[in-house]
C-alpha cells in the first residue's frame, strides 16, 4: 500500500521525465543544460542558495540554542514565529518582500536612492530564499541539542573551556549529524524554491532567472527538452544530496 | 582548599531551594551534602561550582571570594550523577579535555592521562568511547577527567546514584581511598545515609533549603540535633512521643522500673537480628530491634504481652 502510495507520487513522476528527457539519448541534455540561459540560470541558483545555507546555517543554529539554552519572555511566541516560512506560502512571502522593499514603499524608495537594489535583483531573491528556507535548520538541530542536554557543555566549563570552546568542541560534534541534515535540507529547499523568487525575481532572463524559473519559462515557450533537462538536473542534485547525507549518517545507536 | 559558604539563598520562582544556608568544609576533608531529594543540597553544589548563581550569599574557596567567578576560573572539579561523558570523544580524549584546553605539551598530556586513567583502573579502555563502558566505568572515566586539571575542590553531584547497588558499594569504598591518596577537598551530594555514613569525614544534613546540622557521621548518629536528623540517619520508632532508636529499647517480660506494657504484633527475623512490633493499648504503635538470642529467651511470639523501657543513655529526640 505504502509502496504503491510512493511509486504513484513519487517515483513514476520523476521517473517518466526522466524518460522523457533522455528519450533522445544524453547529447541534447547536454546541450540544453549548457546554453548561455541555462548556465547563467544555474549560477544564479547556486550562488542564492550558498548564501541561503549559510544565513539559515548560522541563524538556525543561534537559534536553536537561544530556543532550547535559554528562558526568556516571548520564547514561544518565537518559537511559534519561526515556523512561519513553512506555513506561508511562498508567494505571499514575495509579495510582502515586495511591499516592503518595492520602489513605490518608503523604505524600498530610500534604499534605491543609495543605489541598494533588493527587487528584480539578487538581494531580494536572497531575503525570499532564506525566508522560506529558516526554520529547516533549526527544526533538525533543536531537538537533538535538547536531548543531548546541558552537562556536557557544564562539564567542559568546568574543565576551564570557554562558551566557545565548549561550543565547538562539544555542542558541535553532538549535534553535527542534525545539523547536516538540515543544511542539506535548507539546500534542496534553496534550489527548489520557485513561487517567492518568481515574484521578486521580476524573470529577467539572463539576469535574475534561477533554474526553476527557466524551467518554467522553457516550458512555457515550448522549448520541452530544455525544461525537462533542467528539471532533471535539480532533481537529481536534490536526490543525490539526500543520499550522500543518508549513507555518510551513522545508524541510531552508535 | 577550604570551602566558606555564607548566608547563601536561591529561589526558583516561588520555591526556596536554599534559604540562609552558611557552612565551612575544612582544606582537605571528604565531606557529605545529605539530605531528601529536592532539599537544596544539589543546588548548594552548583553555586559552590559556579553552574548556577546564588540569589544572595557568598562563596570563597580557598579564602578568594568567588561568587561572581564563572565555573572555568574556580577551578573546581564537577562529577555529574549521569556522568555528561563527552560522546564523540575516547576515554582518554575525555581526560584529556582539560588539559588540551590548557594548551598543555602533547608528551605532558599523554603522560598524565596515562597516570589518571591507571589511578581510576581503566587503562585499558583508553581507546574505548563512553557508549562502549558500563556506568561505573564511565563515572570512573569522569573522575578523571575533573582530577586532570588538578582541581582545588571536587565536587560530586550524586556521584553513584545511578548506578546499581553492587558497583555503588563498590565506587564509594573505592572514593574514599581515592580521596586518601589525593587528599582534595571533596564534597559529595547523596540522598542515602548509608553513603554518606560510610564515606565522609564530615556530614551536612540539608532539608528543605536549610542546614539541619553539621558533624562527623558519629556526632550526627549519637547527637542528632534534632527529630528530623536522628529520622533520616537511621531507623527511629516512637514512645511517648519521643524518637528513639529501636536497638536502644530493651523488652522484659514482666514490669521493670519506667518500663510500659505492650502486646506483640508481629514477629520478622532478619539474620542475627529479630524486629519485633508492639502495639500498646490505645497508645500507638513501636517496633524493638533486638538479639536473636534475646527473643528465644523471652519466647517472643504474637499476642503476648511484655514490658518495654529505653536503654540507659539512649538517643532520643523529641518529635518535632
Amino acid at each position: 500500500m505504502a509502496v504503491g502510495y510512493l511509486l504513484a507520487l513519487l517515483a513514476l513522476p520523476l521517473g517518466l521525465i526522466c524518460w522523457r528527457t533522455f528519450a533522445n539519448g544524453a547529447g541534447p541534455v547536454w546541450h540544453a543544460l549548457t546554453s548561455a540561459s541555462a548556465r547563467h540560470a544555474l549560477e544564479v541558483t547556486g550562488s542564492v542558495a550558498v548564501v541561503a545555507v549559510v544565513a539559515n546555517t548560522l541563524s538556525g543554529v543561534g537559534l536553536a540554542v537561544l530556543l532550547v539554552r535559554h528562558r526568556f519572555p516571548g520564547r514561544r511566541l518565537l518559537d511559534a514565529l519561526v515556523d512561519l516560512p513553512l506555513a506561508v506560502s511562498p508567494v505571499v512571502v514575495g509579495l510582502a518582500l515586495i511591499l516592503v522593499y518595492g520602489r513605490t514603499t518608503g523604505f524600498g524608495a530610500w534604499l534605491a536612492e543609495h543605489g541598494v537594489k533588493v527587487i528584480f535583483a539578487l538581494p531580494g531573491m536572497v531575503l525570499a530564499t532564506v525566508f522560506v528556507s529558516l526554520p529547516l535548520v533549526l527544526r533538525e538541530v533543536a531537538p537533538v541539542l535538547e536531548e543531548v542536554g546541558i552537562e556536557q557543555e557544564q562539564a567542559a566549563w568546568t574543565l576551564g573551556a570557554s562558551a566557545a570552546q565548549a561550543f565547538r568542541r562539544v555542542t558541535l560534534p553532538a549535534i553535527r549529524w542534525a545539523l547536516a541534515y538540515g543544511v542539506v535540507l535548507t539546500l534542496a529547499r534553496a534550489l527548489g524554491e520557485y513561487g517567492a523568487v518568481a515574484v521578486v525575481s521580476g524573470r529577467l532572463v539572463g539576469k535574475t532567472q534561477t533554474a526553476t524559473l527557466f524551467v518554467e519559462e522553457r516550458y512555457q515557450n515550448f522549448d520541452q527538452p530544455a525544461a525537462y533537462a533542467m528539471a532533471v538536473a535539480l532533481a537529481a542534485v536534490a536526490v543525490g544530496i539526500l543520499l550522500v547525507i543518508n549513507l555518510l549518517r551513522p545508524r541510531e545507536g552508535s | 582548599m577550604a570551602i566558606t559558604v555564607s548566608h547563601l539563598t536561591k529561589r526558583f520562582g516561588t520555591f526556596a531551594a536554599l534559604s540562609d544556608v552558611s557552612i565551612d568544609i575544612p582544606a582537605g576533608s571528604l565531606t557529605a551534602l545529605l539530605g531528601p531529594s529536592g532539599g537544596g543540597k544539589s543546588t548548594l553544589l552548583r553555586i559552590i561550582a559556579g553552574l548556577e548563581p546564588p540569589d544572595a550569599g557568598t562563596v570563597q574557596i580557598g579564602g578568594t571570594d568567588s561568587t561572581t567567578l564563572p565555573p572555568q576560573r574556580r577551578n573546581v572539579g564537577f562529577v555529574f550523577q549521569h556522568y555528561a561523558a563527552f560522546k564523540h570523544m575516547t576515554v582518554a580524549g575525555n581526560v584529556a579535555f582539560g588539559l588540551e584546553i590548557r594548551r598543555q605539551p602533547k608528551a605532558a598530556v599523554k603522560r598524565r592521562v596515562d597516570e589518571l586513567l591507571e589511578l581510576v583502573h581503566m587503562e585499558q579502555f583508553a581507546d574505548r568511547y563512553p557508549a562502549q563502558l558500563s556506568g561505573g566505568q564511565r563515572q570512573r572515566m569522569a573522575l578523571a577527567r575533573a582530577l586532570a586539571v588538578e582541581p582545588e575542590v571536587l565536587l560530586l553531584d550524586e556521584p553513584f546514584g545511578a548506578l546499581d547497588a553492587q558497583v555503588r558499594k563498590e565506587l564509594r569504598a573505592w572514593l574514599r581511598r581515592l580521596h586518601d591518596e589525593v587528599h582534595v577537598t571533596t564534597v559529595f551530594v547523596t540522598h542515602d545515609q548509608e553513603e554518606a555514613m560510610e564515606v565522609a569525614d564530615e556530614i551536612v544534613v540539608i532539608n528543605n533549603g536549610r542546614v539541619e546540622q553539621v558533624g562527623t557521621p558519629d556526632e550526627l548518629y549519637d547527637k542528632p540535633a534534632n527529630a528530623f536528623v536522628m529520622g533520616f540517619l537511621g531507623p527511629v520508632t516512637r514512645l511517648d512521643g519521643v524518637l528513639v532508636r529501636p536497638h536502644d529499647l530493651e523488652l522484659f517480660d514482666r514490669p521493670e522500673p519506667s518500663s510500659v506494657a505492650a502486646t506483640v504484633q508481629r514477629v520478622v527475623r532478619l539474620g542475627f537480628e529479630v524486629r519485633v512490633d508492639l502495639e500498646r493499648d490505645g497508645k500507638g504503635e513501636l517496633w524493638v530491634q533486638i538479639t536473636r538470642g534475646e527473643a528465644e529467651k523471652l519466647a517472643v511470639t504474637p499476642g503476648i504481652e511484655l514490658f518495654v523501657r529505653p536503654v540507659a543513655g539512649a538517643v532520643t529526640a523529641g518529635d518535632g
